[in-house]
């Protein structure tokens, strides 16, 4: 599927916080047996920070990259399963910190690890039929994870912003968007409860799997794309494996995928996973490279794009932050501090 | 911490927004009602860069309610790009190793929150200025 008018990303930005825990420290404290996987850090928020933060600063970086004016933006949409509040959208928060109040919309998606490129569908929509010159959307999450569960490896904390915009004014321009949901209980939340569960094996070939290979496969028969037809491809990143098994097993190299996977050194941020990769790979892409983009969110359901990098790339990026600046500031930390940082310790 | 005194402060608090003198020119931050060089009452409104220096540091191990699950951290005075002098937090470095004269920007940051059920306090507070790679 696609507007009638052509859209496409007119900036992005990306955000990942400073301080970083090896899972082998994970490790020395729950399990204290040799680690079964490669060696591997994810980002962990401050003492100050939180999902909100996190948006707030890759909105700017987006902006920043956009230079447009945020009076413009109609709407200022964000995805996150780690919202600040139950009840009270971190997107007004985001919304007024970069001036696009009051005559915008402003809501908080939800959809486990996929808010973000749902809201990416609704803004393309938005801006397609005309009824907005611009439309941010995003993800961003400080991922939860229960001490001691594997989840507690990798659960990262980043996010990414996109705003789009007519086609002309794009460093990257849809070619097509398609998804595929099913009700597949995966993964969850229940209500006040801090920690998500997760149905271990059953994760994969029903739920990450089956679902980005449809949405994907339906995306590459209604472009009469192949896996030949994109430089990079990227892939929701809960681990370092799933998005190179789930590439080869939809026919796209190694070498298409690698530089994209994060989750070595900065864990899986759930909204802001894929999003990240994706503006990793614009960081590093050229004029007339195909970009695909593939989703996943368990409950369950996953959404395809496939972009095409415009001439105006390298004008309009050079204006931004990379994802790689954020990749370099690094502060290690104990489970001790990490255990006080994302407040697990509890002093009332 | 006040829900309606907070909202007030939000322009500030996330956008920097200080004021401008229709009279002399004067900027101010925060935002007054008279202007201590010339007396004017009118202003508009004026966004600053966001962007300082480190004047002086110290790091404080002792804070208020609101304050304490951040400490150590670093409490500075910087000068803005437009010569503001602005009381703030220094965050996303060790406090130790905040230095006079060192270049920082504005970020958004989770200030205070009343226990689990109030209102969370978002306002500025400055952090070296990030590398560009």
């Amino acid at each position: 599927m696609k507007p009638n008018k052509a859209v496409g990303i007119v900036g992005y930005g990306g955000y990942i916080p400073r301080y970083r825990i090896d899972a082998a420290e994970v490790n020395r404290v729950w399990k204290d047996s040799a680690m079964p996987l490669g060696r591997s850090f994810k980002a962990v928020p401050g003492p100050d920070e939180d999902t909100a933060t996190i948006a707030i600063q890759a909105a700017r970086n987006a902006m920043r990259m956009a230079q447009i004016s945020p009076e413009k933006l109609r709407a200022v949409w964000f995805g996150t399963e780690s919202k600040p509040y139950a009840v009270k959208p971190t997107s007004t928060i985001v919304a007024d910190a970069i001036g696009a109040l009051p005559h915008a919309n402003a809501a908080d998606w939800e959809f486990a690890c996929k808010p973000g490129t749902e809201a990416m569908q609704a803004a393309i929509a938005m801006v397609g039929s005309g009824m907005a010159p611009y439309a941010m959307c995003g993800g961003a999450d400080t991922a939860q994870a229960r001490p001691g569960d594997i989840l507690e490896y990798n659960t990262g904390a980043g996010g990414a912003s996109f705003i789009l915009g007519e086609a002309e004014e794009s460093l990257a321009i849809l070619e097509a968007s398609t998804s595929y949901v099913t009700n597949t209980p995966d993964f969850f939340r229940r209500e006040g409860q801090p920690y998500p569960s997760h149905g271990q094996r059953f994760t994969g070939k029903p739920a990450y799997f089956h679902h980005i290979r449809a949405a994907v496969g339906e995306l590459l028969n209604e472009t009469g794309a192949t896996p030949e037809s994109f430089k990079y491809a990227v892939f929701h990143q809960p681990n370092y494996q799933f998005p190179l098994k789930v590439a080869a097993s939809l026919g796209f190299p190694k070498e298409k995928v690698e530089p994209f996977i994060l989750t070595s050194q900065i864990g899986n941020t759930y909204s802001g996973a894929a999003l990240l990769g994706l503006a990793t790979a614009l960081d590093a892409a050229a004029p007339g490279d195909k970009i695909l983009l593939a989703s996943y969110g368990s409950g369950a359901g996953s959404d395809a794009f496939s972009f095409t990098v415009t001439e105006r790339i390298e004008e309009i990026r050079s204006r931004g932050v990379s994802i790689k600046s954020y990749l370099n500031r690094t502060r290690l930390i104990d489970y001790a501090v990490y255990a006080r940082y994302r407040g697990k310790l509890r002093m009332n | 911490m006040q829900i309606a005194k907070s909202w007030r402060r939000q322009p500030s608090n996330l956008r920097l927004e200080g004021t401008r003198c229709t009279g002399c020119g004067q900027l101010e931050f925060p935002t007054v009602i008279r202007c201590a060089q010339c007396g004017e009452i009118e202003f508009e409104t004026y966004q600053f860069a966001g962007k300082g220096k480190v004047i002086v540091a110290s790091t404080v191990y002792e804070a208020t309610r609101d304050f304490g699950e951040h400490v150590p951290y670093c409490a500075a005075i910087i000068e803005l790009e437009e010569g503001i002098h602005l009381a703030t937090m220094i965050t996303d470095v060790d406090p130790a190793d905040v230095t006079v004269g060192m270049e920082v920007e504005m970020v958004t940051r989770r200030i205070a929150a009343q226990g689990d059920n109030g209102p969370i306090l978002y306002a500025y507070k400055f952090a070296p200025q990030l590398q560009i790679l």
